[in-house]
């Protein structure tokens, strides 16, 4: 079973982001990027796959330009086999990413694809689901463990009201939550081998994709600063307190 | 919390690779353990089975067979994450003596359990209470009986012995005046600690400023067998020299990472705290001794690049490690003290691990060898003056 990941280049969730001075964008001049927290546990879910022997071949794809190749050979570092590259230029929406990705499986043609939920930039959360009804296979979102049953796969989803296990006729779409699983570390020989595995580029014309912008972003600024709070006296004084001036309990 | 900088210098993904491991080993984890001077097992472990700690041994044998310059930046990364390297980093270069002079049998006896991690020789016994860094004027003693070699003696500033299997001793098999030069008559030999503790080695902690496990080491007729000598017999001290260069090049590495700690938490914290109103890093009186150990640390880090790259060309590079130690440890500490002056009271506070570092990067202005013994060094080796001992 070929299982494809998709990685996503984002800023580390470390860094505290500003604003640019303009309201245009987040600031990312001189900042650390890394592989999407979420990303990093679907390519972990795909390397245990593998190490199960129930995938036969792990290839981790990245949208993005020339240094999303970091982020791709962090996935290789990992354990993934190969490399795929789509390069494009500045942002691009969800739904050209799952457009570029359907051309992807159509290419690779893998009976599972996992992808994170969403990520720590825009926060969208839309890519997996925009995928399954693009290329009409079954999905499974916000995933907290992946089973492979035969020609099916059984995910148990994190809902509102606690958990679902749904189960999916391959080749189907996973995306994960953070209780997946743990990522491990990249150990060193892994590093030294991920330079040497096969990393292809293509470009969205080779997957027939014209990369069109559908949405315009107006402004960014950071959240309002929070006050200083206060100590109060008793518990009298909170309850008033709560009540007449925060409004949180009538 | 690290800089939101990119990563600087060679190697980007092995340092970006070591500093996501350390993010998992915070500054409470290293509080906690220099509460009770307890060794960092958990975070040793983590970098053994990541494969770090076995940069240096060739592939053959198990290892990654990286050259010094990569494990100049792991060793940096580890210091610059706020974490202590101190604890293993000799496992990284301490089988160096092993690598050049041991025999293919030694080698394939240990060297393939060292790289995965099994074997652990970190312990490097060298020092002795009455001949400091005048090595050929050691005394502990190994005479041959049989197949074995028996030890008499004391050792001391012996690191991690306690968390060591093996070690690499320097012992007298002859006289200091019995050959043609004093560095003559000694001998280098691999000891199993596992089997020598109890039976003839008695070995002390001794409690530091900071959280080092370092020990005193007293040998009482401690049996080695033969076979254990490393290269020949009598000809041990050439043997530990050539070893010393990697490891001051290895050590100002760290000292490196230690710099670039505070310069990153001084400048964050200078651009976030607000005294009178305003961020205290908008002062130059605040901003400027932070550039400056900023500069410091640069000038210091091309230096022990320069070092490496010289190592693993195959160049002489005594006087550019030695050299590059000097620098960088002092860049560590400048930068330290200027963490400490922009933190006011907080750098003194434990919880901002400020302190602890500050501790810990004290060592390397002394230890593995003094700044004054540099000094003498470069103006003796360097510039042709008379030597002073």
């Amino acid at each position: 079973m070929k299982v494809l990941v998709a990685v996503k280049r984002v800023v580390d969730y470390n860094v505290k982001v500003r604003a640019k001075a303009d309201g245009s964008d987040v600031d990312l001049n001189n900042v650390k990027m890394a592989i999407n927290p979420f990303c990093e546990i679907a390519v972990e879910e795909a390397v245990r796959l593998k190490e199960a022997g129930t995938a036969t071949e792990v290839v981790a794809v990245s949208i993005g330009d020339k240094a999303c190749q970091e982020q791709i050979r962090t996935a290789l570092a990992l354990g993934a086999d190969r490399g795929i590259q789509v390069e494009t230029e500045g942002a691009v929406e969800p739904l050209v990413v799952a457009k570029l990705l359907k051309g992807v499986i159509e290419k690779e043609q893998p009976q599972l694809v996992i992808l994170g939920k969403q990520s720590i930039d825009g926060d969208n959360n839309q890519t997996g689901q925009m995928l399954g009804a693009l290329t009409n296979m079954a999905q499974g979102t916000f995933a907290s463990e992946v089973a492979i049953d035969g020609d099916k796969v059984n995910v148990t989803r994190e809902v509102d009201g606690g958990l679902q296990t749904v189960s999916l006729n391959l080749p189907a779409i996973v995306t994960t939550d953070l209780r997946l699983n743990e990522p491990r570390y990249a150990s060193l020989p892994n590093i030294m081998k991920a330079k040497k595995k096969p990393l292809d580029v293509h470009t969205p014309a080779d997957l027939g994709v014209e990369p069109k912008a559908h949405l315009t972003t107006l402004k960014v600024e950071p959240p309002a600063e929070r006050q200083a709070g206060i100590m109060v006296e008793s518990v009298e004084q909170l309850v008033d307190k709560l009540k007449n001036e925060a409004k949180v309990i009538s | 919390m690290r800089s939101p900088s990119a990563f600087t210098g060679d190697y980007p993904e092995i340092r970006e690779a070591v500093a996501q491991l350390c993010a998992d080993f915070p500054g409470d984890y290293w509080r906690a353990l220099d509460q009770e001077r307890a060794y960092p097992t958990e975070f040793v472990q983590a970098l053994t089975e990541a494969g770090y700690l076995s940069v240096l041994i060739p592939e053959q044998y198990g290892g990654a067979g990286l050259p010094l310059g990569a494990a100049c930046a792991i060793l940096e990364e580890i210091q610059r994450a706020g974490c202590n390297g101190g604890a293993c980093h000799a496992q990284m270069y301490t089988m160096g003596t092993l690598l050049r002079h041991g025999s293919e049998q030694q080698k394939q006896r240990y060297l393939p359990a060292i790289a995965s991690g099994e074997l652990r020789l970190q312990a490097f016994g060298v020092t002795e209470p009455g001949s400091g860094t005048d090595t050929t004027r050691i005394r502990t003693r190994a005479e041959r009986d049989g197949d074995h070699y028996v030890i008499n003696g004391s050792k001391v500033w012996i690191s991690r012995t306690e968390h060591s299997d093996l070690m690499v001793l320097l012992v007298r098999t002859a006289p200091r005046d019995a050959g043609a030069k004093p560095s003559d008559g000694m001998s280098v030999l691999l000891v199993d600690l596992r089997e020598a503790v109890g039976q003839g080695l008695t070995i002390k902690p001794i409690r530091t400023m900071m959280n080092h496990a370092t020990t005193e080491l007293f040998f009482d007729d401690l049996r080695v067998p033969a076979e254990n000598l490393v290269g020949e017999e009598g000809r041990g001290f050439r043997y530990i020299l050539d070893g010393m260069n990697a490891e001051r090049i290895l050590i100002a590495a760290e000292c490196i990472g230690d710099a670039r700690y505070f310069v990153d938490r001084a400048s964050s914290y200078a651009g976030d705290r607000e005294v009178f109103g305003r961020p205290i890093g908008e002062n130059q009186g605040v901003q400027f001794p932070i550039a400056r150990a900023h500069v410091q640390t640069e000038a210091a880090a091309a230096i022990v690049q320069e070092a490496a790259r010289r190592f693993d060309a195959g160049d002489d590079c005594g006087a550019q490690a030695n050299m590059s130690k000097l620098l960088a440890s002092e860049a560590a500490w400048a930068a330290g003290d200027t963490c400490i002056q922009t933190y006011g009271g907080f750098g003194f506070a434990e919880e901002y691990d400020i302190e602890r570092k500050f501790r810990e990067t004290r060592l390397y202005q002394v230890a593995p060898i003094s700044t004054n013994l540099i000094l003498s060094y470069v103006a003796t080796h360097e510039l042709g003056l008379p030597r002073s001992y």
